[in-house]
């Protein structure tokens, strides 16, 4: 298993205060991401769990873009894997943005 | 956690084949209404799977909690049929287990267990055998306790190995065309007897033979459900008003019910002779009706329903 942790700073915290949501499920080719509003309003980190050793890098971007498009601050997300594409973690990621904003 | 959120969907409409274990819980109970015991925040996950270098996942793979259904307080359980094949663990296990007990404390209207498993896992086979016999004998105490406990079954990984055990030891039954009840599986069958004795890549014989119609044709399963939610709980209210007493006449009737069986039909070489001697007109047809014509037929076999069990 790979563990991976990125921490950000946000510019605004994510709106709404669901306290936490859960999206997905731990399959082949899926994920399941678990969020929590827990963290300072400006921080936002994301802690996976891989069995596929070696993306560290392609993981980086994707957490990368998702913390700029979705603004996620205050939130701790964490991830695990069963090895999803990159497509599928992104889309996974926003749609759990989605559930804490309501 | 009570407060996790997870995505709503429509009972009438959602496939429970298709849905999650939690997608499932939540639209199967009066909306709103479920509270869970040991979510996904406080991370009980198996101590054992990373010793195989294998994923966990927040919840082991079963969501219990508490809910209203039509007002009435239950005790509920799914297991998560895509993560291990919603296989036995020590956690996921143990939830089942405690739930069970819990419920002869809390007294609730009955217990819901929505099967979704293929039995054990293997990488932790002793936890998860002993969690088996551990979730048959609380079962039992349950319903000597006066507590139905209703089984639902039409998740992907059907209801086999030792959830195909437990699921013998429920009040009640309900399965739909795409549930399986058994023991061991198809591969498992083919791998011991060979593929002359059963072919597990043909799908039509397996569904016959393991599958929702069959069962609730013979008495193994007591409601037949289309595969949406709303089915399922419409199911499950009528199963709960209508659990058999346990004492000792409804033990004596199931085994009276079981010897019958054998005798009646253990000479058949497949599901289709088992139909042709229950009475039904037309067994080759059986696998392609729908849900209502299904019915029809089961009203006119005298097997389908008993006092048993």
């Amino acid at each position: 298993m790979e563990s991976l942790t990125f921490r950000h700073t946000t510019k605004t915290p994510l709106p709404g205060s669901v306290p936490s949501a859960i999206t997905g499920v731990v399959a082949s080719g899926n994920l399941e991401i678990l969020l929590e509003r827990v963290l300072p309003t400006d921080v936002c980190e994301v802690a996976i769990e891989t069995p596929i050793a070696g993306y560290g890098d392609v993981w980086e971007a994707v957490v990368a873009d998702f913390v700029a498009r979705a603004q996620p601050g205050g939130l701790r997300i964490s991830i695990n894997d069963g090895g999803a594409r990159p497509d599928t973690v992104s889309l996974r990621l926003l749609q759990g943005a989605r559930l804490m904003e309501a | 956690m009570a407060g996790t959120r997870a995505a709503r969907i429509d009972p009438d409409t959602v496939s429970w084949y298709e849905a999650t274990a939690r997608q499932r819980v939540r639209a199967l109970v009066d909306p709103g209404s479920f509270r869970e015991f040991l979510g996904p925040t406080e991370r009980r996950m198996s101590p054992h799977l990373p010793l195989f270098d294998l994923p966990r996942a927040f919840d082991d793979g079963i969501v219990v909690g508490r809910a209203d259904l039509d007002g009435g307080p239950v005790l509920i359980a799914a297991q998560e049929g895509r993560f291990m094949g919603g296989a036995f663990g020590e956690v996921h296990g143990g939830k089942l287990v405690g739930l069970l007990r819990a419920a002869l404390e809390l007294k609730p209207t009955a217990v819901l267990i929505l099967f979704d498993t293929g039995g054990v896992r293997l990488q932790e086979a002793n936890a998860g055998e002993t969690a088996i016999a551990e979730a048959m004998r609380a079962i039992v105490d349950v319903r000597a306790a006066g507590i139905p406990v209703i089984g639902l079954i039409g998740g992907r990984a059907g209801c086999y190995g030792g959830g195909g055990l437990i699921a013998g030891t429920c009040s009640r039954l309900a399965v739909s065309e795409g549930g399986r009840i058994s023991v061991s599986g198809p591969e498992v069958i083919e791998t011991n007897k060979g593929a002359e004795e059963f072919d597990s890549r043909d799908r039509a014989l397996v569904w016959r033979t393991m599958g929702g119609k069959h069962r609730r044709l013979i008495g193994g399963a007591d409601a037949f459900c289309a595969d949406t939610v709303a089915a399922f709980r419409h199911a499950a209210l009528d199963l709960i008003r209508r659990a058999p007493t346990f004492d000792l006449a409804t033990l004596d009737a199931e085994q009276a019910r079981l010897e019958s069986r054998i005798a009646r039909f253990g000479e058949c070489r497949d599901a289709t002779d088992v139909w042709a001697r229950l009475g039904v007109n037309d067994p080759e047809a059986v696998p392609a009706m729908d849900t209502r014509a299904f019915d029809e037929t089961v009203s006119r076999v005298g097997d389908a329903d008993h006092d048993a069990r």
